[in-house]
């Protein structure tokens, strides 16, 4: 489904991805995890083109992103992100918040933009909410339509950076439980996250990344249990302390 | 260009002197009436910012009125109707002054005191931007009201408002051009006579238009200068020395 | 000196055609200069830099020299500019209003797209971002997203601007229009009634001013997001 060969990238002098090689088989939920500053969020957004790369390539499904590929209408289509902070459109309801994109990306007709919105929004359990506007919801409930709002478009792939890291604690669970039910749903994710609880549970697969390297690639309960690399051990022995 | 050196119809001199002294006049104007907008407007200013009684109202007054009444009628206010409704001997002595001072001292008082109501609502805002703390740390050390916003307040509310400070001056400059409706002759005014002598528009017209250009690239970077100059670390976000 | 009102509503008729002027060059030039100013916005902020420079410069000359001057230069010029494009480069005569509305889209444009400018400065960059993973092409972002937020954001500034474009139109006297002050200048000539006559356009212009800033002063206190 997607499979990212030889990527690199820097900013000026300081290089944020080393060469680095994934694959993501369809259906497969993927976690990018590793201290902050190493890349993560980098590495997620080439994949959907936010951040352009200046070696190797991206396959996401027939599209093919290199170093100077500009035209990615059709990759935004079948990907969907979610921001740590949400970037809701403020100036807008709920409601357009989830069909805007539909009406104006993919030409949907108002009436069947707005009831796919309104089952979106039913299934992340925002039915009550969808007249508001974002700065009337909780941290928690605007997360969980901006989770709508990318599904809208019908994508194959979601991907998710650092989504509950800009919430309260006590609204991280009813995002994490929006993205386990997509998850058994046999979406494809990627997710970029510090919820480990999230990561051993759902998880098919964690890509551990440290100085813009992917360091280590195991199957969840084998990273956990038994991780392969010194730096992965020192990272996890750091965040599960506790 | 060469038209800046032909001699004048009244034979005592070229047209770049005429430039010379309509600059003359102009910066002269806009510097005695900035000078005028300071003292005036910090008093308003701060009028405006006293906890109650008199004088926050009087200040709204001064600024509400010479703020929304246009330029030009108040410059006609000054030059046509003040000398009507003054007692007869004053009126007539206002009237008896020889040009050019009878378009000067009008456009002086005109343009210091409209400024000054612009100055005003940014020092207000300089003031009230600082923490209410402040206030009471300097009542905690003994200073009186004057003290506490000579030596407190007013210098932490001046480095805020610098930047728009300089656009204050920017537009008291650009402003002495309407003087030439009172019959000051200065540097607009100036242009127009070259032109009516000449009929050489495009010469007349683009000589001074780049006399304003030059002024206005000195200005900035006059104040860009002492912006840089006064700055004190971390006062203003973003001016902390890395 | 006696002031006599009874000359003011005399010519009252007279002052209302004055001031229906001056409103029609307000609306014109606010028009006008927001929707060239908003591309000039969009021009600076554009990754062309081509593009950018031209209207950085033009911003800049325009902000550097004052309106009186550029209402000569334009009343000087737009006979030679139409001329040039529909009469084989010879001047046509042209009327004062063209040229007064012309000057103050041209000019107030200017002032327009700075302020626009930094209302797309205070959208955060992950508004950007969210319209690409969306898809929205540029055109779609900018109109349906970027713009209305940019907009929203400045309101309080780009009124108060207007306000300022309403004033500015009474240095149309410049070239003898007869907009509100022109027409009180006119009679006043005539009938020798300079107090009343500009007592009474000071009045009608500050009352004016004066509602509009109440305006923007309640529409600052209700403008922040979610206070519906």
């Amino acid at each position: 489904m997607i499979s990212i060969s030889h990527v690199s990238k820097s900013y000026g002098s300081f290089q944020v991805l080393k060469d680095c090689n994934a694959e993501v088989a369809r259906g497969e939920v993927v976690v990018i995890c590793g201290p902050s500053g190493s890349g993560k969020s980098t590495l997620i957004k080439t994949v959907n083109g936010l951040e352009s790369i200046d070696a190797g390539e991206i396959k996401v499904g027939d599209f093919l992103l290199a170093p100077r590929v500009t035209h990615m209408a059709a990759l935004r289509r079948s990907v969907g992100m979610v921001f740590q902070s949400f970037e809701l459109f403020p100036h807008l309801s709920v409601l357009s918040n989830v069909t805007i994109a539909q009406t104006k990306v993919l030409k949907r007709p108002k009436a069947v933009a707005e009831e796919k919105a309104r089952a979106l929004l039913a299934r992340v359990g925002l039915s009550a909410h969808i007249a508001k506007y974002p700065a009337q919801l909780s941290g928690g409930q605007q997360q969980r339509v901006a989770i709508a709002r990318a599904l809208a478009l019908d994508p194959e792939v979601m991907l998710f950076d650092e989504p509950t890291s800009a919430l309260d604690p006590e609204m991280v669970n009813e995002v994490l439980d929006v993205m386990t039910s997509l998850a058994k749903q046999g979406m494809t994710m990627i997710c970029v996250t510090h919820e480990m609880g999230f990561a051993r549970n759902v998880a098919n697969r964690v890509l551990f990344m440290d100085g813009g390297e992917i360091v280590e690639t195991a199957g969840a309960a084998k990273f956990f249990n038994a991780p392969a690399s010194e730096r992965a051990k020192a990272f996890l022995a750091r965040i599960l302390k506790h | 260009m060469s038209l800046l050196f032909e001699t004048t119809p009244d034979g005592v001199g070229r047209y770049i002197d005429w430039i010379w002294s309509g600059l003359a006049w102009t910066l002269s104007l806009a510097s005695g009436a900035w000078i005028i907008a300071l003292v005036v407007g910090t008093l308003v200013g701060v009028a405006r910012t006293l906890p109650g009684g008199i004088w926050p109202r009087l200040g709204r007054v001064y600024v509400e009125t010479f703020r929304n009444i246009p330029l030009l009628v108040q410059m006609f206010f000054w030059y046509f109707v003040l000398p009507e409704i003054l007692p007869a001997r004053l009126g007539l002595a206002i009237k008896q002054m020889d040009p050019p001072w009878s378009g000067f001292v009008p456009a002086l008082v005109c343009l210091g005191l409209v400024t000054a109501a612009r100055i005003a609502e940014q020092v207000r805002a300089g003031v009230q931007a600082l923490p209410t703390g402040q206030r009471a740390a300097a009542s905690a050390l003994g200073f009186g009201r004057g003290g506490m916003y000579r030596l407190i307040l007013l210098p932490q509310a001046f480095r805020i408002i610098l930047p728009t400070l300089t656009n204050e001056f920017m537009t008291i400059f650009k402003n002495t051009s309407v003087a030439l409706t009172i019959g000051l002759v200065e540097l607009t005014a100036t242009a127009r006579e070259i032109n009516e002598n000449t009929f050489r528009t495009f010469e007349a017209y683009g000589v001074v238009t780049l006399v304003y250009l030059v002024i206005a690239l000195l200005a900035w970077s006059l104040m860009y200068w002492i912006e840089r100059s006064v700055q004190l670390p971390s006062l203003v976000s973003g001016s902390a020395r890395k | 000196m006696k002031v006599d009102l009874s000359a003011v509503a005399s010519v009252a008729p007279f002052l209302l055609s004055g001031l229906l002027f001056t409103i029609q060059i307000t609306v014109v030039g606010v028009a006008g200069g927001i929707v060239f100013g908003s591309l000039l916005a969009v021009a600076r902020l554009s990754p062309n830099r081509l593009l950018s420079a031209f209207a950085t410069a033009y911003i800049n000359l325009m902000r550097s020299i004052p309106l009186i001057m550029v209402i000569f230069w334009v009343f000087f010029l737009v006979p030679w500019a139409i001329g040039w494009l529909v009469n084989h480069g010879r001047p046509v005569a042209v009327g004062a209003s063209l040229t007064i509305y012309a000057t103050f889209v041209l000019f107030e444009a200017a002032y327009y797209a700075e302020i626009v400018r930094a209302g797309f400065r205070s959208i955060s960059t992950g508004q950007y971002a969210a319209c690409e993973a969306l898809g929205l092409s540029r055109f779609h972002a900018y109109v349906y997203i970027l713009f209305p937020q940019a907009i929203r954001n400045v309101l309080p500034i780009l009124l108060t601007q207007t306000i300022i474009l309403f004033q500015d139109t009474s240095l149309v006297y410049v070239i003898s229009a007869t907009d509100l002050l022109g027409a009180a200048t006119k009679i006043a000539q005539r009938d020798g009634s300079l107090v009343e006559m500009y007592l009474t356009v000071g009045v009608v212009y500050f009352l004016f001013c004066y509602a509009a800033s109440q305006l923007v002063k309640w529409l600052q206190g209700r403008l922040a997001y979610g206070a519906r």
